[in-house]
C-alpha cells in the first residue's frame, strides 16, 4: 500500500489515490476524506432504502417499477409541507423529535398509500402481459406524478424548515455531522425493522413465498393479490422514509428530484442483486460511496477536470460495468420463478 | 341468444355508483387544484357558451355515467338490456362526481390551503360559483354533474349506434374549435376569409350558431354515410395485386401533393407548426424502428437527436471551438449520419445482449451521461458547456434556396423530404429479410434464434439504424433552431417521442405519423407549442396519463399494426379459441 501510494504521489502529488491508501500523504486532508466517505454513506443509506422498493417488486412481479423514484419524491413533499405546518404552530422547534416523527408516520402513509394506489390503477390489469408493458405504463405513471406536483404545487423549489442547531453541519459527532448520523441511524433501524417482517412474520412469509413463485404460493392457501399489496405497501413506506431522510440532509426539495435517486437507487438494486434485501443495502452504500468518492480519486487522475458535475454519470457508468461483469449483481439475484433463466 | 332482462334490482348497484362517483370526484377536484380550468377559461370553444375550462370539467361526470351502464361480458353470465336504470345511475355517480366540485367550492370559501397548493385561489371559486354565492357554486355543479351524468346514461341506453353518431359529432365540433388557428391560417390564403368569419367569433372561438350548424351535418352525415367509410376501407384493403399497388400509390400521391400546396398558402405559425410535427415525425419513425419493429425499448433515443445535433453545429458552425473548416450543411449531413450511427454502435454494442428492461434503463442512463457530457467543462473545448453553440448558418441546398429558422416554409419542405426518405426506408425496411427478423425477434427471441437468426447482430442494426434516422432530425433541428443547447435534450424528449410512438401504435409507420400529428400538433413537443397553447403547462401531465391509459385500454395504440395487436391479444386470443371449442 505504502509503495502504490508511493508510485501515485510520484506521478502526480496531488493525486487523490495517493491520499486513499494514505490519506495524511497529500491532496484531501484525511478528515475531508473521512468527510466524503461519511457522506457517500449517508446518501447510499437513502439509496439503499429506496432501492428496497425495486428490488422486492422485480422480485416478486419482474418488472422495474420506474415509477418508484417519484414514490420517493411524494414522500419527501408530504415531509415538506407537513413540517411547514409543524413549524408554523410552533411544534417544530419546541419538540424536534416528537414532530419529526410525526413527519415521518405521515409521510411513509402517504407513499404507502400511494403505491398502493398505483398498484391497483396501473399494475394489476397487466399482470400478465410482457414484461416491458408494465415498464411503459410505469414510465407514464412516473410522467404523472412529476407533473401532477408541479400543477398542484408548484414548479419551484421548496424548503424544509430550518433545523435545530444539533442537526447542522458545524456541530459533529466523533467526526460525522449530526443530520448525516440521524439518516444513517434512521436507515438502519428502518432497514431492520423491515428485516424483521420480510424474515420473521407470517406476511413477510408470505411474501417470501410469492417470489419464489406465485402460482405454487396461490395453491397453498395465500391470497397472492393481498401479499403483492403488501409488498407494494412496504417498499412505498420505506421510499417515504428516504424521502423524509432527504428532506432533512438538504432541506430543498423539487417535483423532478425523484428521477435521478429514483434510477441510482435501480442501479444499486441491480448492483446488490435484485430481489435481495441485503444486496439492496448494500448496493445503496457502494453506489453512494462510488459517487461520493469516485470522481475525485478516479476521475480526477485522469486529467478530466470539473469532475463534480460528472458524479451522476459515475452512478450510471457503474451499473453498466456491473450488468456488463456480474448481472446478477454482488449477492445473487432472486427472480421470479418464470424469469429465471 | 336467451332472451335478456333488464337489471333486476337497483339495490345491489349502490356501491358501484358510490365507488365510480367517488373516483370521479376525486379526480374533478384534481382537475380543479391542477389549475387547469382557470387556465382553459380564456380559450373559448362554443361562443358564448363553453371554454375549454368548463369542457374539462363535464368530461368526467360524462365518462362516469356512461361508463356506469358498462357490463363486462361473462361466459355464462347474463348480460342485460340496457334501461332506465342506466340513466338513472349514470346520474347519481355524476351528481357525485359534480359533488366533488360543490364541496371543493364550499372548502375554498372557508379555508385558506393556499400554502402547499398553489392554485387554491379566489380565481378557482369565482369560476366554480359563476361569480356567485357558494350555494349557487354547491347546487349547479350536482346539477350540471346530474345533467352530464345522465346524459351518459342515455347514451349507453340509446346503444352503440347513437353512441357512434354522438362521438363523431363531438370530434367534429372539438376539432373544428381546436384547429381554428390553423383553419383560420389556411382560409386566409386561400381568400375564404368570409366562411371563417362566419364560423368563429371574432375573439377565438365557434359561434354557438354554426357549432349547431356542424353538429347537426356531422350528424346526419354520419347517420347517412353509416358503413360507407368502413366499406370503403374493406373494399380497398381487400384489392390485390396491381390494383391494390395503384391505390395505395394514389393515396400517397394524393397525400404528398397536399403536403406541398398546402403550407403555400399557410402562415408563418402553421408552417412552424407543420415544420415540428415533422420533426417528430422522423424521430418516433426512427424510434418506431428500434421499439416498434424490433421490440427494444430505448429509453435513451434523445442521445441519438442529441448527437445528431451537435455534429451538425460543430461542423457548420462558425462558433464551434475546435473545427475550423466550416463545411457546408449537405457536407456534414454524411458525418453526421456516419457518426451517430457509430456512436449508435458504440453504445448498442455492450449492451444490447441485457435483459429488455434492464436495457430500457440502461438506455436511459447513456441518454443522460450523453447530455451530461455536452454539458460538462470537461469537454468544453469541443461542445462549449452550458453555453451552447450558437449562430449555426442557414443550411444551404445545392446554391438554390437557403434553409433556415426565419422561413418554416422551406424548414418544412426539407423536414417533408427527410420524411418521406425516412417513411420510404422504414417501409422497405419492414418487408425485407431484416425486417422480418427484427419481428421474428421481438415476437420471440428464443425461437427466433433458433430459426437461425443472429440476435444480437439483428438488435445492434436495429439500434444503429434508429440511430441514423433520429440524427437527420438533429441535423434540421440545428439549422431551424440555429442554436443548440444542452438544455434542449434532457430525457423527457425521449419520453414524449415514446408516448408518440405507443399513442400512434407501435410498428405502424401510418399510426406512429399519426400518433405525431395528434399530439405534438395539438399539444405540442417538450418545447414547442401546439394548437393549444394554452396546454403548455399540462401537456406532460396529459402526456403521463396517456401512457397510461393507452397501456392499459389499447396498448396496439390508435392505429395498429396488425401482427403487433394480434401479439398483445394472444392471451384474449386463445381465451376465445378456447371458448369456442
Amino acid at each position: 500500500m505504502g509503495l502504490l501510494a508511493f508510485i501515485a504521489q510520484e506521478i502526480d502529488p496531488n493525486n487523490p489515490f495517493a491520499s486513499w491508501v494514505n490519506p495524511d500523504a497529500t491532496g484531501l486532508t484525511g478528515a475531508q476524506f473521512r468527510g466524503l466517505i461519511i457522506s457517500g454513506i449517508a446518501q447510499g443509506a437513502m439509496y439503499g432504502l429506496i432501492a428496497l422498493g425495486y428490488s422486492m417488486v422485480y422480485g416478486i412481479l419482474g418488472f422495474i417499477n420506474f415509477a418508484h423514484g417519484e414514490v420517493f419524491m411524494v414522500g419527501a413533499m408530504t415531509g415538506m409541507i407537513a413540517s411547514n405546518k409543524l413549524a408554523d404552530a410552533g411544534l417544530w422547534e419546541t419538540n424536534f423529535i416528537g414532530s419529526l416523527l410525526i413527519v415521518m408516520l405521515l409521510s411513509v402513509l402517504v407513499c404507502s398509500l400511494t403505491a398502493v394506489v398505483m398498484e391497483k390503477v396501473a399494475y394489476r390489469p397487466l399482470r400478465n402481459t410482457p414484461r416491458l408493458i408494465p415498464l411503459i405504463t410505469s414510465i407514464g405513471v412516473s410522467f404523472f406524478l412529476q407533473n401532477a406536483s408541479i400543477v398542484l404545487l408548484g414548479p419551484s423549489a421548496k424548503s424544509y424548515p430550518e433545523m435545530p442547531d444539533w442537526l447542522k453541519d458545524q456541530y459533529t459527532f466523533l467526526g460525522i455531522s449530526g443530520a448525516r448520523l440521524l439518516v444513517i441511524f434512521a436507515a438502519a433501524a428502518s432497514m431492520a425493522v423491515l428485516w424483521y417482517y420480510v424474515e420473521n412474520t407470517k406476511n413477510g412469509k408470505a411474501m417470501r413465498a410469492v417470489a419464489e413463485d406465485a402460482e405454487i404460493a396461490a395453491l397453498m392457501g395465500i391470497n397472492v393479490n393481498r401479499t403483492i399489496v403488501k409488498v407494494f405497501a412496504l417498499g412505498g413506506a420505506m421510499a417515504g422514509m428516504a424521502g423524509i431522510l432527504w428532506g432533512v440532509l438538504f432541506r430543498s426539495v423539487i417535483h423532478s428530484m425523484g428521477f435521478l435517486p429514483g434510477i441510482k437507487a435501480f442501479s444499486a438494486a441491480v448492483v446488490g442483486g435484485i430481489g435481495h434485501l441485503g444486496g439492496a443495502m448494500t448496493g445503496g452504500l457502494s453506489i453512494g460511496m462510488a459517487e461520493s468518492v469516485g470522481p475525485l480519486m478516479i476521475l480526477e487522475p485522469l486529467g478530466v477536470n470539473g469532475v463534480s458535475q460528472l458524479r451522476d454519470a459515475v452512478a450510471f457508468a457503474m451499473l453498466i460495468v456491473m450488468l456488463l461483469l456480474r448481472p446478477s449483481g454482488i449477492f445473487d439475484e432472486r427472480l421470479p420463478a418464470e424469469d429465471r433463466t | 341468444m336467451t332472451t335478456i332482462p333488464p337489471r333486476p334490482t337497483f339495490t345491489q348497484d349502490w356501491l358501484r355508483i358510490a365507488r365510480m362517483g367517488g373516483i370521479a370526484a376525486v379526480g374533478q377536484t384534481f382537475i380543479a387544484l391542477s389549475n387547469m380550468p382557470v387556465r382553459l377559461d380564456e380559450r373559448l370553444l362554443i361562443k358564448p357558451i363553453l371554454s375549454m375550462g368548463y369542457l374539462i370539467l363535464i368530461v368526467l361526470p360524462f365518462a362516469v355515467g356512461y361508463r356506469y351502464g358498462h357490463q363486462i361480458k361473462r361466459e355464462g353470465m347474463p348480460t342485460f338490456t340496457p334501461s332506465m336504470y342506466e340513466v338513472l345511475g349514470g346520474a347519481l355517480s355524476g351528481a357525485l362526481a359534480g359533488g366533488g366540485l360543490s364541496l371543493l367550492a364550499v372548502l375554498l370559501r372557508h379555508f385558506d390551503l393556499r400554502d402547499p397548493l398553489v392554485n387554491w385561489s379566489p380565481i378557482l371559486l369565482n369560476l366554480l360559483t359563476f361569480g356567485n354565492a357558494t350555494w349557487f357554486a354547491v347546487i349547479i355543479w350536482i346539477v350540471i354533474g346530474t345533467g352530464t351524468g345522465a346524459a351518459g346514461g342515455l347514451l349507453r341506453l340509446l346503444g352503440p349506434r347513437a353512441y357512434r353518431t354522438a362521438i363523431s359529432v363531438a370530434i367534429t365540433v372539438a376539432s373544428a374549435a381546436v384547429l381554428e388557428s390553423l383553419i383560420v391560417d389556411i382560409a386566409k390564403g386561400l381568400g375564404l376569409e368570409n366562411l371563417t368569419d362566419r364560423l368563429y367569433a371574432s375573439r377565438g372561438g365557434i359561434e354557438w350558431l354554426s357549432a349547431i350548424v356542424l353538429a347537426v351535418a356531422s350528424g346526419t352525415l354520419g347517420v347517412l354515410g353509416r358503413g360507407r367509410f368502413r366499406q370503403a376501407k374493406t373494399q380497398l384493403s381487400q384489392l390485390e395485386g396491381t390494383a391494390r399497388t395503384q391505390a395505395n400509390a394514389a393515396l400517397i400521391a394524393l397525400t404528398l401533393a397536399a403536403l406541398i400546396v398546402l403550407p403555400l398558402f399557410a402562415g408563418k405559425l402553421t408552417n412552424e407548426l407543420l415544420a415540428n410535427v415533422g420533426i417528430f415525425v422522423l424521430l418516433a419513425l426512427g424510434l418506431n424502428i428500434v421499439v416498434g419493429l424490433a421490440g427494444i425499448l430505448d429509453l435513451g433515443y434523445v442521445a441519438f437527436f442529441a448527437v445528431g445535433t451537435y455534429t451538425a453545429a460543430v461542423l457548420t458552425a462558425a462558433t464551434s471551438p475546435r473545427i475550423s473548416p466550416e463545411m457546408p450543411w449537405l457536407l456534414a449531413l454524411i458525418f453526421v449520419v456516419v457518426i451517430t450511427g457509430l456512436v449508435g454502435l458504440f453504445i448498442g454494442a455492450p449492451v444490447i445482449r441485457m435483459r429488455g428492461d434492464y436495457l430500457a434503463i440502461v438506455t436511459l442512463g447513456f441518454g443522460e451521461i450523453i447530455r451530461l457530457l455536452f454539458l460538462s467543462d470537461w469537454l468544453s473545448g469541443w461542445f462549449n458547456g452550458a453555453q451552447g453553440l450558437v449562430q449555426i448558418p442557414p443550411a444551404n441546398i445545392f446554391g438554390l434556396t437557403e434553409i433556415g429558422g426565419t422561413e418554416p416554409r422551406r424548414v418544412f419542405y426539407l423536414v417533408l423530404a427527410f420524411c418521406a426518405l425516412a417513411i420510404y426506408v422504414s417501409w422497405r425496411l419492414e418487408r425485407s429479410r431484416l425486417g422480418r427478423a427484427w419481428m421474428a425477434v421481438r415476437e420471440d427471441e428464443t425461437v427466433a434464434e433458433a430459426m437461425g437468426i443472429n440476435t444480437v447482430n439483428i438488435k445492434l442494426m436495429a439500434f444503429v439504424v434508429g440511430a441514423m434516422l433520429g440524427s437527420f432530425s438533429g441535423a434540421i433541428v440545428a439549422v431551424k433552431v440555429g442554436s443548440v443547447f444542452p438544455s434542449s435534450f434532457l430525457i423527457v424528449v425521449s419520453m414524449v417521442i415514446l408516448v408518440v410512438v405507443i399513442f400512434g401504435g407501435m410498428g405502424n409507420i401510418v399510426g406512429v405519423i399519426a400518433g405525431a400529428a395528434v399530439l405534438i400538433g395539438v399539444l405540442g413537443g417538450p418545447r414547442q407549442p401546439g394548437l393549444l397553447a394554452e396546454f403548455s403547462e399540462f401537456k406532460l401531465l396529459i402526456y403521463g396519463a396517456l401512457l397510461i391509459w393507452m397501456m392499459l385500454a389499447r396498448p396496439e395504440g390508435l392505429i395498429p399494426s396488425m401482427r403487433r395487436s394480434r401479439e398483445l391479444h394472444q392471451h384474449e386470443i386463445t381465451q376465445d379459441a378456447w371458448l369456442k371449442n
